[in-house]
């Protein structure tokens, strides 16, 4: 077992676990997007950083594929690791403006305004469906291409492959083509309905 | 040839080859970078070899192409021993004289000569000449006496003496002791104790056995080419290191991973490695030393971020060039799940050096933390363009102005920047500062692999800033958000700025962007990307403000903030500006004062440099 601190008490944890899973596991949340159990960690989407304290010095890192390690200092909630989080959320909202799961974490962390110039993709490019398809389904039917700001989801040559077996996964596992959020906004804006209601629950005393 | 299976066999084979060379009188080695390439050295140098051959001197004149030679605003350059004559821009028409007078009798031409800037006398001697003469040259120097597709050159000069010092009187950690003792920080950018990574590497346990070294020649910052005149010019240096470095570390395998865009690199590496490997000095046995390496190429695809090292090594792999997280090190699981280490082509240049004049010396160079020689390239608005390589803590001023022979046309310094894409702009007024790994990131940039890049008062800083986002949007992979999606809202906000429709606002969310895509980016790439931002916007503030209270460029840059009107009072109608305008937006008659049509006007700035009497005036 690996002693650690996390947000403050002292907790331990399997040798195998990467932070996320040992904070999950105490039950502290830590907002994910592109992190799901069975599928190999990416660390791409950048959402489930904490604060690491080791040796004095301080950093952000993702959680999601960082292994647990003895005498660190995790902080999952602090200035740092929520002013970042609030910007990488904004700026997910600003490429996919209606995405429901985005609108709902927008809420929850308490990002009211979106100061991007927003562009609809209707991607976050988090590649659950790439990873579903290779390494759950064993197709490998979809896949990146270009790169940079041009970078997307497609089939080989952007024709419709034969490896793809139309099974469904890549959207079941998708975060943003669900139904857009119903809230009462212009596409484009922020929803908040629930803005206190969940704020309470994710921060239920200031820190 | 026969393979060389002791050391006493290779002293043997260079005694030989000097011995042949005895008959040499004269050598002419010829540039062949890639600046004296774009002056068509190649036909000089068949042009030379031709007269000579028609002259019957060929079995007492050396003709040599060479890899760069550094000088590169002044190509063709050639370099004649041994009187060391140093002829600069010369051209087709000047070959039968040079073959006749200074091949056949030593006599220097005048006027093909350097004429020194300030007492404008012929400059005769190369080591004379003030941009190499403030230079130390450890690595470069070897470039003129090096035919790259001739191992007999580089054994000639001595090479390949470190690696048997390497294999027969040194222990493995030895060597890493030595290369830690002197000091060797690694050249790709972040300058990371070289020493370190071999002992983490040498310690990791290869399960099959195989461990790897690479080479990293994936050199993609904007302006730079130090790399690729390295490799290119002087490939066994570069081998020798990575043989050495392979001993010290117990790795069998080596990658040298060249940039797509670099195929004339490509070709005299592969030359390079069929001549090692012809002759035993790359393959089973070398030497006889019980010690087996071999080194395989690898072409990049053409992207910026697979110099990143984990990028890289998936490159090689034949995948996606992408970074990914580091929490197990390469030195642990890298190419190909095995024990890897990377080094850039200048630090495993240095390698051979530190082994055969040891660390003691090779420490004396430099400073405490940052030991040796940086070779920078130097371009931009510089007088004399070209490859320098200067002992560490020399500053910058002395780099730009001494060697550089400062900004052209008269114009005024403004700010340098180093370290490409990740690194940052430096003002004048720090310009004093020394090059060292730590002071250039005190102020706010970075090492970098080497490129300097000297802009003067027409440059507009938040069109740099504007630049090199855009540059990176293209480059950067788009794996993680901060980096793919904080490049794009930052490269929008530049545009603003740059067109006029900026706020002061968005300066602030510029500077929250660039601090969480530090914080937060998966790779180097992303973390360092926001630099160039940043540095002007902590050096040069007043020029943003400008853009976006006062709608101006004070560089006359950025197109929609400026204007073109020609002054009546000025003008004398002499036309030069009516015909040099690409879109006929001026008119005036012959004698009378000229007027621009703003409707018609693309803001070229062409009629500007065309006006003798100052009467155009840009605001």
């Amino acid at each position: 077992m690996v002693k650690l601190i996390i947000d403050s008490q002292s907790v331990e944890a399997e040798e195998t676990w990467t932070v996320l899973e040992a904070a999950r596991y105490y039950g502290i949340d830590i907002p994910t997007l592109c992190y799901y159990e069975g599928l190999s960690p990416t660390s791409s989407c950048r959402l489930c950083v904490v604060e690491v304290i080791r040796g004095g010095r301080s950093r952000l890192t993702a959680s999601c594929s960082m292994p647990v390690q003895e005498g660190i200092e995790v902080r999952t909630n602090s200035e740092r690791v929520r002013k970042a989080r609030k910007v990488i959320i904004e700026l997910l909202l600003a490429s996919c403006p209606n995405s429901r799961t985005l609108q709902c974490l927008a809420s929850k962390y308490g990002v009211t305004k979106i100061r991007f110039k927003p562009e609809d993709r209707g991607c976050i490019l988090c590649g659950l469906c790439v990873r579903m398809c290779e390494e759950q389904m064993q197709a490998g039917a979809i896949g990146f291409v270009y790169r940079g700001v041009d970078r997307e989801v497609a089939m080989p040559f952007h024709t419709r492959h034969e490896a793809c077996r139309e099974c469904g996964a890549c959207q079941f596992i998708c975060p943003v083509c669900e139904m857009p959020c119903q809230g009462p906004m212009q596409p484009g804006q922020l929803c908040n309905a629930c803005l206190d209601a969940v704020q309470l629950e994710a921060f239920p005393s200031k820190d | 040839m026969a393979k060389i299976k002791s050391p006493a066999m290779l002293e043997e084979y260079r005694n030989e080859i000097l011995r042949k060379r005895e008959r040499y009188t004269r050598v002419i080695s010829l540039c062949g970078g890639p600046g004296c390439h774009a002056q068509h050295c190649n036909e000089i140098y068949e042009a030379v070899k031709k007269a000579v051959e028609k002259n019957g001197s060929s079995e007492s004149v050396m003709v040599r192409k060479t890899g760069c030679h550094g000088f590169c605003e002044m190509g063709p350059i050639a370099v004649i021993q041994p009187e060391g004559i140093f002829y600069c821009k010369i051209s087709l028409e000047d070959v039968p004289e040079i073959v006749e007078r200074t091949l056949e009798k030593g006599e220097a031409i005048e006027r093909l000569l350097y004429s020194d800037p300030e007492s404008e006398k012929a400059i005769i001697k190369e080591s004379k000449v003030p941009f190499y003469a403030k230079q130390k040259r450890l690595l470069m120097s070897m470039n003129e006496h090096i035919d790259p597709g001739n191992i007999e050159d580089y054994l000639a000069q001595g090479g390949y003496r470190a690696l048997v010092k390497a294999l027969f009187e040194m222990e493995p950690l030895e060597i890493i002791d030595e290369v830690d003792k002197a000091g060797l920080r690694g050249r790709g950018g972040a300058g990371f104790p070289a020493a370190s990574k071999w002992r983490a590497c040498r310690k990791a346990i290869a399960r099959d056995g195989i461990k790897y070294v690479l080479c990293n020649a994936d050199e993609g910052d904007p302006g730079a080419y130090m790399d690729r005149s390295l490799l290119e010019g002087n490939p066994h240096l570069v081998l020798e290191g990575m043989l050495i470095g392979a001993y010290g570390i117990g790795a069998t395998e080596g990658y040298i991973y060249v940039r797509h865009e670099y195929p004339l690199t490509v070709e005299n590496l592969l030359i390079a490695l069929d001549q090692a490997r012809e002759v035993g000095l790359l393959g089973k046995n070398i030497l006889g030393s019980g010690f087996d390496f071999d080194i395989k190429v690898s072409i990049g695809g053409g992207a910026f971020v697979c110099g990143e090292s984990t990028a890289l090594m998936a490159s090689i792999e034949g995948r996606i060039g992408e970074p990914r997280v580091k929490h197990i090190h390469t030195a642990e699981r890298g190419l190909f799940n095995r024990p890897t280490n990377l080094n850039n082509v200048e630090t495993w240049a240095n390698v051979p050096l530190i082994i055969n004049q040891g660390a003691v010396k090779y420490r004396k160079i430099g400073t405490k933390t940052s030991t040796g020689t940086k070779i920078f390239s130097l371009v931009g608005s510089i007088n004399n363009t070209g490859l320098v390589e200067v002992p560490m803590g020399m500053t910058l001023r002395e780099i730009i102005f001494d060697i550089g022979g400062g900004v052209p046309k008269g114009r005024k310094f403004k700010a340098v920047q180093t370290g490409g894409p990740s690194g940052g702009c430096i003002p004048e007024s720090l310009l004093d500062t020394p090059v060292d790994f730590d002071a250039l990131y005190d102020v706010g940039s970075m090492m970098g692999s080497g490129g300097m890049i000297v802009m003067d008062e027409t440059t507009c800083m938040v069109d740099i800033a504007r630049y090199f986002v855009d540059f990176l949007c293209d480059e950067s992979c788009g794996k993680c958000v901060p980096c793919r999606e904080g490049l794009k809202q930052m490269l929008f906000i530049l545009e603003d700025i740059t067109q006029g429709r900026g706020s002061l606002d968005q300066l602030e969310l510029l500077k929250e962007l660039a601090e969480v895509m530090r914080d937060t980016s998966l790779c180097g790439l992303g973390q360092t990307a926001a630099n160039p931002v940043l540095s002007t916007l902590h050096y040069f503030e007043e020029e943003y403000i400008e853009h976006i209270k006062k709608k101006k460029c004070r560089a006359g840059v950025c197109k929609p903030l400026i204007s073109f009107s020609i002054n009546a009072k000025k003008c004398t109608g002499c036309m030069a500006c009516r015909k040099a305008c690409p879109v006929g937006a001026i008119k005036g008659k012959k004698k009378e004062a000229h007027v621009i049509q703003p409707e018609k006007c693309e803001k070229c700035g062409i009629c500007f440099e065309a006006c003798k009497y100052g009467a155009v005036v840009r605001k």
